[in-house]
Order: C-alpha cells, then structure tokens, then sequence
C-alpha cells in the first residue's frame, strides 16, 4: 500500500466517523457504564433495568449502550471517552468511583451531557448528579432488625467507607436501637462492592460472632446465601434488588433501586430539549427507593410497624435522622425535633452515639 | 477463644475458603511444571462454576455437578492447547485470551440460572468422630472437596517426585530439546498437563458457586484465578508451598474479616492489606533465603516447542 492510498483510506475512515455522527443525531443514545456485570442480580442489574426501560419507553427514538465491569479510575476515563467519542448523547456513569472520570471527561466534551449516580460533584454545566434516599429504606431494615434478633447482635457488610454506605449504617442502627435498646451493630468492611466469596466470607464471620440479621451494602446475593446456610436462625435482606430467590427467609425484605422512572424522564427531557443540570435525591417518595415485600417470617405485629414507618417516611411526616442524635464521640449533632440537612448527610464521615469501632479512612 | 474468636470455628473456616485457589493453583503447577505458562486460570476457574453450576442444578447432584466443572475447565483450556501446542500461538497472549473468553462465555451460559439454588453439598460422614471437642470441627466437619485438595496436593508432590511419569513431565519442562531427543511426546504431555491443570480450575471454580457461595452470578470467581497463579510463583513451583500459600492467603482474608467481626481494635486498613503485605514479606524473606527461589522456576517455561529438528 502507498502512501497516498493509506492517506486516501484515513479520509474515508474520517469522513465515515463524521458520517456516522451525523445520522446518530436523529436518534438519541444514552449510555450507561456500569461498574459490574449486569448479572449481579443486584446494583448493576437494577441499573440495566432502568437502561432497559429507557428503551422500551422511547422505542426507536433512542438507542441505548452500555459497557460492564469498569474499574473505577483510569480505565473508566478511557471508557467514557470512547463513548463519548462514539455519539453518546447521554452517559449515565453507575458508580461513586467514577466521580473524578465523570468530571474530567464532561470537561472535553460540553456537548455531551453526563450524569453521575450517588457523587456530588458538579464541575462542569454538563455534570448532573443523581442519588437515592437509601437511608431511609435502611431506617425500615432497621426496625425489622431490631424486633427480629434473638442474640441482640445485628450486622452490616459495609463496601467502602463513603458517606453513601456510613448513611445507611447510621440509619439502620438508629432505627434498631430506638425499637431495641440492647442491640449491638457489628460493621465488617469488605472494601468490594463486588466478590461474591468474600461478602459470603464477611456474613460467615459475622454469624460466627453471633449476628442473626445481616444487612449488606454490596452487590451480590452472596450474604443471603450464606445466611440460608445457618438454617433459619439468621435473616438478611435484598440489596438493590429484590432477591426474591431468598423469600421468605432468610430475605424477609428488601430495599429495590428503582432507577427507571428517572432515567426515562431525563432521557425525556434531553430529546424534547428541557434538559436542565441538577442535582436529584428522591426516596421512598418520589418512589426510587421501594421496600420489597416484608415476608411472613415476620410477625404481623413487626410488619405492620416496618410498613408504618415506610408510609410515614414516603408522606414526609417523618425524616429518619431526626434529633436529637449524638455522634460517636458523644458530641452533639442534631438538636430535639431537628432533622439533618442534605449537605451533612452527604458529607457524613461519622458513626452516630452507640456504634462501636471506627471508620476507617 | 482468643480475641473473642474461636479457633476451631476459625481454621475450618480458613480451610473451606482457600479451597478453591488450593485446588487450581494444584493444577497450574503441573502445568508450569511441563513448560507451559497458561493465564487463562481465571477463565477456567469460570468456566468450570457455571459448568458444575448447570451440571449440578440439571442432574440434582452436586458429585456430578463437580465432575461437570472439571469438565467445563477441562473444556477450556483444550483451546489453550490447541493454540498453543498445535498452532504455537504465544502462550501468555493465549492465556490472557483465555480468561475474557472464558468470564464472557460464562456469563452467556449462566444467563438463565441467575437466582437459581444448587443441590446442597453435604459434609463427609465421620460419625462419632465429628464430636470430638475441636479436632471434630477442625479436621471432621468438612465436605469432600476439601479433603480431595489436600489429598490432590499429596498425589502432585508424589507423582512430580516419585512417578516415572512425573519425572518425564518434569523433563518436558526442564529442557523440550532434550525430552524430545529422548524419544518423548513432548506435545502430548504438554496438552494433557493442560487439560489437568484446566479440570483443577474447574473443579475450584465448581467449588465456589456450589459450596462456597452457593449460586451463580456472574463474574463470581473475581479474581481467584490470578491469586491461584501467584501463589504458584509464591511456592516456588512445590506442591506443599503451594498448600502453605494457599492456606496463608485464605487465612488472613478470613481472619482479617472476623477481627473486624469480632470487634478488635486494630484499624479495618491494616487488617484489609494483611493478606497482601504478608504474602509480599513471605515471598521477600523466601527469595533472600539462598535466592533460589527464582531459580526454580521450570527452565522451559512459557517456550513453545516444535519438533522441527
């Protein structure tokens, strides 16, 4: 081959790449990155459903992409690049670990809009965040956990020390206490948010010490399947999916990511151009975060409590950290009657009045 | 009870975790032993979960589902052979190959079985002898596959020192040239080395989605398959080293899990990087030793053969 022939062949190659983007303007594309297999039967799946109904919403108006397994760092850069490059309109990055890669990225291309599950940074005009109240579907375990343990010992398989999971560990435990007084929270980090073998190896350590309810913040079912190994004597619940493969115990309920209404509407908003930066942080409410069945391994008298919580919380009469609270250290943090602020919940960095062991950093 | 941790609870619970990398790291070593450097351990170890997985959920019986996964590993790595001792394609490109083929065939295959439970593996009746205060939980309370990889390690430390045939393989992967002159099958010794090493894999990575996390989902080995090929470096190609890493590493993960458990004071960092830091300070102190440990690795390793001459 020649010179001016490779050279003739670059052209073409550049004017098909051109091409391309061109007629992919009439059709919308929303990519998603996601941070594991959709598979997982949890996080990552719940994700791809809400991908999914993007799709079916919008039918051959949109077309959807998607990558799995992208480490959090620089590989997601290159990832979101190549999307971004290849006439994504709308990337949809899964992860927290993909804050920095989010922002770096949207910066080289302004024309692409980039949302950011469960992050807070917003650097550029095209950087949206979005985010689940999922502590308040733990405030729910929470009181099922504590109505429910015989050896006062609950457990939580924490991921990564983030305000995310430290939210969710702070609200399970208030809400155990406050029906439970004795009740003592066992934190274990599993520093994953993805291995089945070690979240399995983390919900046996714990059962070990004498934890009966597990409550996991990683992605697999692997800590109900452990928990169905001892026999009825301890419960657990679905993490960002149902896992009903678990019902009725030990998955006695469940807290669903339900990502699908939000998706679709900003998928919506970007085709008929009322697409606007912002920052979303729906709950029960706004009906992202659904609480799965309560099964009947739980008394009528616990479910009805659980359920009650769950209505007054999705009819704003009650926010889960509600004061007074203290943090660990014993120092104040909300006064009687005050409810936390979005900005310290957020941040958190804290374990509230109680919980034993430190966070690491 | 030390620590508020009880040991017995403790070491079954070590031994039941490092089975699965024991049992393909057992593998790899024949294989590395003949010459050939296969990476693709992950993707065997994959393959061989959803293979056992599907086995064991179709026909009822985890036995079965076991021999399934072997098959499964086994399955795979006939690829890695036929690229590498056939078509003599480079061996650690294969390998690596190997492994993204196998974690996206097996997510194909395992589409309809997520959420799925196995048949129940049982543990091995011992009768009275499962009483005995301690030794009963630590060495009487296990299911077969735990016995099988330690039993496994045995017959490779037997075979690779006593066995004609273990010295002859031992040959292929010292010097091919020589083996060759001899009058020796040195491809054919070198595939079945493959296919043993791959049924290892499988058979470990059965164990996980049948016994360990009883499941499937996918991507669920994540990662074994790599720990299992550096602890072979780790032991310095010997079967009992092998037994030692693997027992080591599966140790101080699940030690380290259950400290946090129980509420010790030591900060979750430093527990977390345990099992990293102490294979890293095992493998400094083992090579400084007589810096022999380098030097044992098979002369031939990762070189292809082709009887040309």
């Amino acid at each position: 081959m020649n010179r001016r022939h490779l050279l003739a062949t670059a052209a073409l190659g550049l004017s098909l790449a051109f091409g391309g983007a061109a007629s992919a303007q009439d059709k919308t594309k929303a990519c998603f990155v996601y941070v594991g297999p959709i598979g997982d039967g949890g996080w990552t799946y719940q994700h791809h459903q809400g991908a999914l109904a993007v799709q079916e919403a919008y039918g051959d108006k949109v077309e959807i992409a998607w990558q799995e397994n992208v480490p959090e760092g620089a590989d997601a850069e290159r990832v979101l690049t190549q999307m971004a490059l290849g006439g994504c309109d709308i990337i949809f990055t899964t992860s927290f670990g993909y804050m920095d890669p989010t922002n770096a990225v949207a910066k080289k291309f302004p024309n692409v809009k980039f949302e950011h599950a469960t992050g807070f940074k917003r650097e550029s005009p095209n950087v949206s965040t979005y985010n689940a109240r999922f502590y308040e579907g733990r405030a729910v375990q929470g009181v099922i956990a504590g109505r429910m343990t015989k050896t006062n010992k609950i457990g939580y398989i924490g991921s990564f020390p983030i305000p995310e999971v430290i939210m969710g560990i702070n609200s399970y435990y208030l809400h155990a206490k406050k029906v439970n007084p004795d009740v003592e929270l066992t934190v274990v980090w599993a520093f994953t948010w993805f291995d089945p073998a070690k979240e399995a190896d983390a919900a046996k350590a714990m059962i070990e010490q004498g934890v009966d309810v597990i409550a996991s913040h990683t992605d697999s079912t692997a800590p109900l399947a452990e928990a169905a190994k001892a026999g009825g004597k301890v419960i657990g619940f679905g993490q960002a999916s149902d896992m009903t493969e678990y019902k009725p115990s030990p998955r006695v309920s469940s807290i669903i990511d339900n990502w699908a209404p939000y998706y679709v509407k900003r998928v919506g908003a970007l085709m008929d151009g009322t697409y606007e930066q912002q920052d979303a942080w729906e709950g029960i409410a706004g009906g992202e975060v659904q609480i799965g069945e309560i099964t009947d391994a739980i008394p009528a008298d616990v479910k009805a409590e659980a359920e009650k919580l769950r209505d007054d919380i999705a009819a704003g009469t009650y926010h889960p950290f509600t004061g007074p609270i203290n943090k660990q250290d014993g120092s104040a943090w909300l006064a009687e009657g005050q409810t936390a602020p979005d900005g310290d919940l957020l941040g958190m960095g804290f374990y509230v009045e109680g919980i034993k062991g430190d966070i690491p950093k | 009870m030390f620590g508020g941790i009880d040991p017995a609870l403790l070491i079954a619970s070590l031994m039941v975790a490092s089975v699965p990398i024991l049992l393909a790291a057992t593998g790899e070593l024949v294989v590395e032993k003949a010459g050939v450097l296969n990476l693709g351990v992950e993707g065997m170890m994959i393959m061989g979960a959803v293979c056992g997985f599907i086995t064991a959920v179709v026909t009822g019986s985890p036995a079965l589902g076991f021999l399934g996964g072997a098959a499964g590993g086994a399955g795979l790595s006939l690829l890695f052979a036929l690229l590498t001792q056939v078509m003599q394609a480079n061996q650690v490109a294969s390998g690596l190959a190997l492994t993204l083929f196998g974690l996206g065939l097996s997510s194909l295959l395992g589409q309809g079985y997520v959420g799925i439970k196995p048949p129940h593996t049982g543990a091995v009746p011992f009768g009275p002898l499962a009483d005995i205060p301690f030794f009963g939980r630590v060495i009487f309370g296990h299911d077969p596959l735990v016995y099988l990889s330690v039993l496994a390690v045995a017959a490779v430390w037997i075979f690779l020192r006593n066995a004609r045939g273990g010295l002859i393989l031992r040959a292929v992967g010292e010097s091919h040239e020589a083996a060759h002159a001899l009058g020796y099958k040195v491809r054919r010794i070198r595939v079945l080395a493959i296919l043993f090493g791959g049924a290892m894999a499988g058979l470990g990575g059965a164990y996980i989605s049948l016994v360990r996390v009883p499941q499937w989902t996918d991507g669920i080995t994540a990662g074994a398959g790599w720990i299992a090929l550096a602890i072979v470096v780790f032991a310095s190609w010997r079967p009992w080293r092998v037994l030692l890493g693997a027992w080591l590493f599966g140790g101080i993960t699940v030690l380290q899990l259950n400290l946090q458990a129980a509420g010790s004071g030591i900060p979750v960092e430093y527990l977390s990087m345990s099992p990293y830091l102490i294979t890293i300070l095992v493998l400094v102190i083992m090579s400084s030793g007589r810096g022999r440990a380098a030097l044992n690795a098979p002369a031939s390793l990762g070189q292809n053969f082709h009887a040309a001459r």
